[in-house]
């Protein structure tokens, strides 16, 4: 962002071969989006709506449409307030104290960032599934986790563990203590502190982790596609219907479930959007990560 | 509410923060905590305020152990160093912080905390900004909104740090009066940290001065200004010019003087470094049979003083020296002129055998005497 800023005034004395490589790089910018972006998206509504409105609406109220569609809300509000309540205790921890293993905290945090998801929905199974570790334990208890809902929503907060965490951290960071600090010497108590002061100063940097938190739960794939066993009506969500409609060459109904999926995408980057505009200063600590 | 502070230490890893730190504050003192940055003042200051604990030593507020009571209890009035207003909430918000947030048995009814808080804010001539957002005023405002938000929980104790620090200088002589009118009316009792020794001079009753984490010396300003206790102190605090001179048989050996002095009687025979003001040099155009000659070099004239640099070739070393302007002109002291230079007293801290430092507790202020008979030239 400061790097747009202090080239505006220079504008004026670029020479022409230097804006002809900058119009070039935005072209090239803008034409890859348009390829790899807005192309496919448009593309899954045309496809969606290719035989018309009535069998789009019917794809859509299909019993099987919409229990993936209840599963799909039931996970994301299951793990996106856990996530939440983690990425902000985390984010405090890392931020507030000194401790051992701070470092490996924070490497952990980032850990389903860089493990794919399909591993991670692999190591539920190895863990919870009939032949895992505690799988029979788990058994003679009667619980199933794998196969089952409890295992998406293990996945699911799995993978998007990180969001909350690593958008309050930079921000936290940056803000430091001493409002906390100056609350606490007026006689405010721990909860006060952390309603009062530290909750209004991050809530807009938190509202936009939940958002990409909340995108990622619903949208995630790899990781609930390992531990779900595509049962119909009961362990698919919305993008694990979506792959059994289009295995079963039902087109147009894949394309009517996906386009709900990239409608959600779109709100998503609307509000996030929203967001960077209307509150990019109380954001802004991340800037210098070049998020 | 008397502070009593006893051999307090902060340890951040291997590094001393504080080093065995004693002081005592009276009830209604402003005390000043000055020295240079990095000194322990701030992290004293969070000792006090219940935001950092020590290693080692006490804390009692009229006997009673502070150390067990937390920050939220102790009731003190605390300033940033930043004023760490609550950025989100307006001047009225921040300065009933403290009012609402206690229990309710003791929380004031709305409208009396509005009462308050409006009271608050004239006290510290912010009328009319009760509704702005800490990030519309200027850092004097920010200063002042600060203030009355530690003095809304009525403190017995109010801490400062640095709280004129951010601010220009004219700003800073009116903030740093009203301050002192205020803890007089108030009956507070006030540490308060700066490393601008004016500050602390001019508003202090008792001056603390800090040094990597010690108290070097504690006095009432004109003490600290007059009486320097450690070298140290005798650097940071006004000017001075710092001589290597020797004890020698009583006398003062310095450059190409030996000088009779009172107050060395019984000194043991030492190298030793003699601090003297500028303004305790007298210079007299005609050469005297005592006391170093010297040029003039460059002379300035700030308001009513006369400021002098003077080339001493006998110490190797230049001095400064001041006097009324007046009296400058009336001596013709120019660049290049001849003067004698006598000083009216140094203060000597002879260099401790062990271990090559001057060593303040045997400090000694020499005043030589330059009447004919005590008149002894260098051979
Ligand atoms: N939390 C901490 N961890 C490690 N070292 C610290 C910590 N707090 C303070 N220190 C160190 O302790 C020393 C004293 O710090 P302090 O903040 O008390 O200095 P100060 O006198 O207030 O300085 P200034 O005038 O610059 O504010 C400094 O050298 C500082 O680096
Ligand atoms: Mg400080």
């Amino acid at each position: 962002m400061a790097a747009v800023v202090s080239a505006a005034p220079l504008r004026r004395h670029r020479p022409i071969g230097r804006r002809l490589v900058h119009g070039l790089l935005i072209g090239v910018a803008l034409g890859f989006l348009l390829l790899f972006l807005l192309l496919p998206l448009a593309a899954v509504f045309v496809e969606a709506l290719r035989k018309g409105l009535g069998t789009y609406v019917a794809a859509i109220v299909h019993p099987e449409a919409l229990a993936a569609i209840e599963l799909t809300l039931l996970v994301a509000v299951i793990a996106v307030p856990l996530n939440t309540v983690f990425g902000v205790a985390a984010a405090w921890a890392m931020t507030h104290f000194d401790f051992r293993g701070k470092a490996l905290l924070g490497a952990l945090i980032d850990l389903p960032f860089s493990v794919s998801p399909v591993v991670s929905g692999l190591i539920y199974v190895l863990l919870f599934g009939a032949q895992g570790w505690f799988g029979p334990w788990l058994q003679a208890h009667d619980i199933k986790l794998i196969f089952a809902v409890p295992g998406l929503v293990l996945a699911t907060i799995f993978v998007t563990l990180p969001f909350v965490a690593r958008e309050l951290i930079p921000l936290m960071q940056a803000q430091g203590s001493d409002e906390e600090e100056a609350a606490r010497v007026l006689g405010a108590s721990g909860w006060q502190i952390f309603f009062r002061v530290t909750l209004p100063n991050i809530r807009w940097a938190l509202l936009y982790g939940v958002l990409l938190c909340n995108a990622r739960a619903m949208g995630e794939f790899g990781a609930v596609s390992v531990v779900s066993g595509h049962i119909r009506g009961l362990t698919n969500t919305l993008p694990l219907h979506v792959e059994i409609l289009y295995n079963d060459y039902n087109y147009a109904g894949a394309f009517a479930v996906a386009s709900l999926l990239a409608l959600l995408a779109l709100v998503t980057l609307c509000l996030k959007t929203f967001l960077e505009w209307r509150y990019g200063s109380e954001l802004a600590a991340r800037a210098p990560r070049g998020h | 509410m008397t502070i009593a502070i006893t051999h307090l230490s902060r340890r951040f890893a291997e590094f001393r923060a504080l080093d065995d730190v004693s002081l005592s504050i009276a009830p209604g003192e402003f005390v000043a905590l000055l020295g240079p940055s990095g000194s322990g003042k701030t992290t004293l200051l969070r000792i006090l305020a219940g935001l950092d604990f020590p290693d080692s030593g006490e804390l009692t507020q009229d006997g009673r152990d502070l150390l067990r009571v937390s920050a939220r209890d102790r009731g003190v009035g605390l300033v940033f160093q930043h004023y760490a207003l609550f950025r989100h909430m307006t001047v009225f918000e921040n300065v009933a912080f403290g009012l609402r947030v206690r229990p309710r048995a003791r929380r004031p009814s709305k409208a009396e905390i509005a009462d308050r808080v409006d009271r608050l804010i004239k006290r510290v001539q912010l009328d009319g900004l009760a509704q702005r957002y800490p990030a519309q005023l200027s850092g004097g405002q920010r200063q002042r909104v600060a203030l009355a938000r530690a003095l809304a929980i009525e403190p017995g104790l109010l801490l400062l740090d640095e709280p004129f620090g951010a601010l220009d200088a004219q700003v800073r002589i009116s903030l740093r009066r009203w301050l002192r009118h205020l803890h007089e009316e108030l009956h507070l009792t006030t540490v308060f940290v700066t490393h601008d020794q004016e500050e602390a001079l001019e508003l202090a009753d008792r001056v603390v001065v800090m040094n990597r984490g010690r108290i070097e010396q504690v006095g009432t300003p004109e003490e600290i200004y007059q009486q320097p206790a450690t070298p140290f102190v005798f650097e940071f605090i006004g000017k001075s010019n710092k001589l290597p001179v020797r004890i020698q048989n009583g006398r003062l050996v310095a450059g190409d003087q030996r000088l009779d002095a009172d107050g060395l009687d019984g000194a043991a025979d030492a190298g030793a470094i003699a601090y003297v003001r500028p303004e305790h040099l007298a210079l007299t155009p005609t050469p005297l049979e005592s006391g170093w000659r010297a040029t003039v070099r460059h002379i300035y004239l700030a308001g009513s003083i006369a400021h002098v640099e003077l080339d001493v070739p006998s110490l190797g070393q230049s001095l400064e020296a001041e006097l009324g302007g007046e009296e400058a002109q009336r001596r013709a002291l120019q660049p290049g002129a001849a003067v004698t230079v006598q000083p009216r007293h140094l203060t000597v801290f002879p260099i401790d055998g062990k271990t090559g430092e001057p060593d303040p507790e045997r400090r000694r202020v020499a005043h030589p005497r330059y009447g004919q008979a005590a008149l002894a030239r260098w051979r």
